[in-house]
């Protein structure tokens, strides 16, 4: 089965929370070594709830379309459970099977959210 | 154009896996059946140690071993006794890095290397530089990818530069470095200099002489041509080899143990520390006979037809959004590009759904592509057993990428 569903591909074409944040609170930017994509993440936080978060930089169809879904995802969200989510649920939110390889590419966003509000300082 | 479909019969993978379009030749290569065979020859037929036993299996795989380090010799116009066996050029490298390098560079004094080297031309000498206090310099290229004339040469290189690390062939640009040009150049300004040369994307695709290049070392990989992977050459001076520290200490490479002192073998069994991957080593004897029975010269014309014939039809394909990395002339079967509004591992995975492997990244050259000022490139990469109908297929398959993507 490709991993180009439609689902997939409606997200990288029309990603959502695409851009800056002027009002972030917060900013991380990681990387993948694998092909040197870099994604930035920028959120407005305020008593322990994600008000608003954007993602920029470029990257694969897999990437920007697991950006897309974790932002929407995130959106307005209490930070406990969003520090609460696993690669699992990273993967069923995408719905299709990736080889090791692109797998960094659909966890690449998942990282960044982990980093942003794990890092001990909420 | 070399007759590609009896080629393709020698390669078993290609009878197991009919449909597969393999454009990845510069990362590693296929094998034919002859060094398949080769290894186990080996492994049936004498699979005892070398240099050891007094008996006569042992004794084959001795001359066996010897064997092959005669043909490179001779493949690439030089001494058996300058030939030493690595695992793979990052190793041979690393072997000149740490051997001769750290000796030689003292506070103050420079390494040259170039913006376009594979990491593992790269890295070594950087760190050696940040170690032993020298200078780390790296040659710029021009908007074609081209490294830059005489001039840059003449201000980036000094009588203070020991150490040259150079390669003769961009694995991204698929550019040919004019190394006689270069080499002379920089020996003119330091006669003392000590050029290294990566020769990983070289050996394999053209005649490649040591003597003609002017080079004091070089480096090549067995499995990009043909051969085993776990083989790597490194070909030395060989003042330079006698002059040089051990890599490694242990079994093959003393010649006399006591506890208070040791000593070592001449190079080039030096260099080759503890039971080496015999196998390997002399099944790329049969690498090298295959690419001399088809020709190293009509290996690299057959390549640059079909990288021109690619990148012609590419142009027609896709116009302006196709962008080619590196220079059209004097380049090899290596072809790197973009295809804009597209990113390289989407185009990557599409042509996998329909069997054609190409890579995409940043190829082991981030430094190179920072320069560029593009995050990865996709590589299709040509060799003997390519042809035009590959390119035909490539682009079909682009196509498909470029309307799923669109
Ligand atoms: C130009 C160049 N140098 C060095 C290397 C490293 O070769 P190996 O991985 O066999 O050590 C490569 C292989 O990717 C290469 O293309």
């Amino acid at each position: 089965m490709s991993i180009y569903q439609e689902n997939i591909l409606e997200h990288y074409r029309h990603p959502r929370n695409y851009g800056r944040l002027a009002a972030a609170t917060d900013r991380v930017t990681v990387a993948n070594p694998l092909c040197g994509d870099v994604i930035c993440l920028e959120a407005l936080i305020k008593k322990r709830i994600l008000w608003e978060v954007r993602f920029s930089g470029e990257g694969c169809a897999i990437s920007t379309a697991a950006a897309s879904m974790l932002t929407e995802k995130a959106h307005r969200r209490r930070l406990k459970p969003l520090l609460g989510l696993t690669k699992n649920d990273m993967l069923k939110m995408l719905g299709i099977e990736l080889s090791p390889n692109r797998l960094k590419c659909a966890l690449l966003p998942w990282e960044a959210l982990l980093k942003l509000i794990g890092n001990g300082k909420y | 154009m070399l007759d590609v479909s009896a080629i393709k019969k020698d390669f078993p993978l290609f009878a197991k896996n009919p449909s597969l379009i393999y454009l990845d030749s510069t990362a590693t290569a296929l094998k034919p059946q002859t060094v398949i065979d080769k290894l186990n020859e080996y492994y049936k037929e004498y699979s005892a140690n070398v240099f050891r036993g007094i008996y006569k299996i042992s004794e084959r795989a001795t001359v066996e071993y010897e064997k092959t380090r005669k043909l490179i010799a001779a493949f690439i116009g030089a001494e058996a006794s300058e030939v030493v066996f690595t695992r793979n050029t990052t190793e041979s490298l690393n072997l000149v890095a740490s051997g001769l390098g750290r000796r030689l560079i003292g506070k103050g004094d420079e390494i040259v290397t170039t913006i376009m080297e594979h990491h593992s031309n790269f890295v070594p000498w950087q760190q050696l530089a940040i170690e032993n206090g020298g200078v780390f310099k790296v040659l710029d290229v021009d908007k074609e990818g081209k490294l830059q004339s005489a001039v840059t040469l003449d201000e980036v290189i000094t009588k203070r530069t020991k150490i040259l690390a150079v390669t003769y062939v961009s694995n991204v640009l698929g550019v040919v470095n004019p190394l006689k040009k270069i080499i002379a150049r920089a020996k003119k300004i330091n006669p003392r200099i000590v050029v290294v040369v990566d020769a990983a994307q070289a050996v394999p695709h053209r005649l490649v002489n040591v003597s003609a290049i002017g080079a004091d070392f070089l480096a090549f990989s067995s499995h990009k041509m043909l051969g085993p992977t776990g083989v790597g050459v490194l070909w030395g001076k060989r003042a330079l080899l006698t002059s040089m520290r051990p890599f490694q200490y242990g079994g093959e490479m003393i010649e006399e143990v006591g506890i208070e002192k040791t000593t070592f073998k001449q190079p080039p069994h030096k260099f080759e520390a503890g039971t080496p991957h015999i196998a390997g080593v002399i099944a790329l004897q049969e690498a090298v006979v295959y690419l001399q029975k088809i020709g190293l010269e009509s290996i690299e014309k057959h390549e640059t037809e079909l990288v021109k014939y690619a990148v012609d039809q590419l142009e027609r394909a896709f116009g302006e959004d196709f962008v080619l990395l590196g220079p059209r002339e004097n380049r090899t079967g290596i072809l790197s590009f973009s295809l804009k509004r597209t990113h390289p591992h989407d185009l990557a995975q599409i042509l996998d759904e329909v069997n054609i492997a190409i890579r995409a990244g940043h190829h082991c050259a981030m430094p190179l592509h920072r320069r560029l000022g593009v995050a990865a490139s996709a590589r299709a990469s040509f060799y003997l057993y390519n042809h035009s109908g590959d390119v035909d297929a490539l682009i079909k398959g682009l196509q498909k990428a470029k309307r799923i993507l669109k």
